[in-house]
């Protein structure tokens, strides 16, 4: 490694953007540095300039706005999950996050830098597209919303442009009877990667049947993939056998993965059916028990 | 570039060093303050023998900078005992003869510390999912948990 990289903690994100805006080289924000410190021991990205950005505020924090939540996006998976009344609203997103490598790790890690990673297999990032978060992100040019599932855009690059940060994400207010899930799977329990991962977030009406979904898979695509066709086989369903049926065959359609280590295509397109159903029946519990639980 | 001035805390002692902007604490510890309780074992996160506590939370050394520590306040294994008397989890890795090549007993130690420190009466499976980042390739795990829960019932005083 040569030595003469930059190191700045600015205490806002303006002056963050800035930094990065205005480098001439190599730049990259810190986060957990999980991943980018990895990928600096291996040679694989040199910086001239790290912008470590857990001294932001903004970044750092999980508020209450509109109903919903506001997730900044360099909180770690540890404090996700010890925000009870975050965790209780979205358990499956916490779940996602928590499931990323050991407690070492789950203490350093962010939901942001999970995305802007763009691991095909990142574990938290099916869970928060499933979840309908859209990002904030700051740039030289100002402020835009974009949907999670606009960020990633195939193995390693993401759509942010220099100089943009992803700041924090805001999760829609949840309705009365909603559930969400996220499933992985891998050959052991726990330290791995998934070879398949399946994120799913619904909600019923008064009478149980499904009025909105999202169904996203992971590890079987260039990038987390939002599969409409699959959302659709549960809406207006009990969620039964027959709509579990339709949905993970319509996951498994969409499915365009690679055969490597982990998983041959044809495994992963069949597990990605299987690991959807199963998340989606765990998704439909918990909106039933909230229903329950709100009468 | 001129060297980074870092201000920390680590082991309770207020300590003051210049690095690289580029060295991990891993190598801050080992390197520059000769703290050489703390080891390296894959460089990546995956095994667990440089952890070390950062504000109560346990991080892998070899993914954290020497600079970020600024500020902070760091334990190694070297923190663990008070002077010569070993801290209970270390005499109940002892009795329990929960190491053997010792490469990974400093990380085990802080990351059964840090857990103990949160919650003194883990289970089993507890003490087992917190250890899952911390791999020993000598004593097969059992004896590791035992002396974890055995530490754990001393200092809950049952």
């Amino acid at each position: 490694m040569s030595s003469d990289m930059r190191y700045e903690a600015p205490a806002t994100l303006e002056a963050a953007v800035a930094l990065l805006a205005g480098a001439s080289g190599v730049a990259r924000v810190l986060a957990g540095g999980t991943d980018l410190l990895i990928q600096m021991r291996g040679g694989r990205v040199e910086p001239a300039l790290l912008v470590d950005i857990k001294g932001i505020g903004e970044m750092r924090s999980i508020s209450a706005e509109n109903g919903g939540f506001r997730l900044g996006a360099a909180v770690t998976a540890m404090e996700m999950s010890e925000h009870a009344a975050f965790a209780k609203a979205w358990p499956g997103l916490t779940e996602a996050a928590m499931l990323i490598g050991s407690y070492q790790i789950k203490g350093r890690a962010t939901v942001g830098g999970n995305l802007c990673n763009a691991s095909p297999a990142a574990d938290s990032v099916p869970a928060l597209i499933a979840a309908g978060a859209t990002a904030s992100i700051l740039g030289p040019n100002g402020r835009r919303e974009v949907k999670a599932e606009d960020i990633a855009t195939g193995p390693g690059k993401n759509s942010l442009a220099k100089g943009e940060i992803v700041a924090s994400f805001l999760l829609p207010a949840r309705p009365a009877r909603s559930g969400d899930a996220y499933l992985r799977f891998i050959p052991r329990t726990e330290m791995d990667i998934a070879v398949v991962g399946a994120g799913i977030n619904l909600t019923l009406d008064e009478k149980g049947v499904c009025t909105h979904a999202r169904v996203c898979v992971g590890a079987v695509a260039e990038r987390a993939l939002l599969v409409q066709a699959a959302a659709d086989a549960l809406i207006g369903t009990p969620v039964d056998a027959a709509a579990l049926e339709r949905m993970g065959a319509a996951v498994s359609a969409a499915c365009r993965p690679i055969d490597d280590k982990r998983g041959t295509k044809a495994y992963r397109i069949k597990v990605s059916a299987v690991m959807a159903k199963r998340a989606a029946a765990i998704a439909l519990n918990r909106a039933l028990d909230r229903a329950r639980g709100t009468k | 570039m001129a060297k980074q001035h870092v201000t920390t805390t680590i082991n309770g002692n207020p300590v003051e060093y210049l690095c690289e902007s580029r060295q991990t604490l891993l190598e801050v510890l080992r390197d520059e303050l000769h703290l050489t309780g703390t080891k390296e074992g894959c460089g990546t996160g995956d095994c667990g023998a440089c952890t070390v506590n950062v504000n109560g939370r346990m991080m892998c050394s070899c993914l954290f900078l020497g600079v970020e520590a600024q500020g902070k306040s760091i334990t190694t294994v070297e923190g663990i005992a008070n002077g010569e008397k070993l801290h209970v989890l270390q005499r109940k890795f002892v009795e329990h003869a929960a190491l053997q090549c010792g490469i990974c007993t400093p990380g085990m130690l802080v990351a059964s510390k840090t857990l103990l420190d949160r919650n003194n009466n883990p289970t089993e499976e507890e003490v087992r999912y917190w250890l899952a980042g911390n791999l020993c390739r000598c004593t097969g795990y059992n004896q590791i948990i035992e002396a974890v829960l055995d530490a754990a019932k001393e200092i809950r005083g049952a």
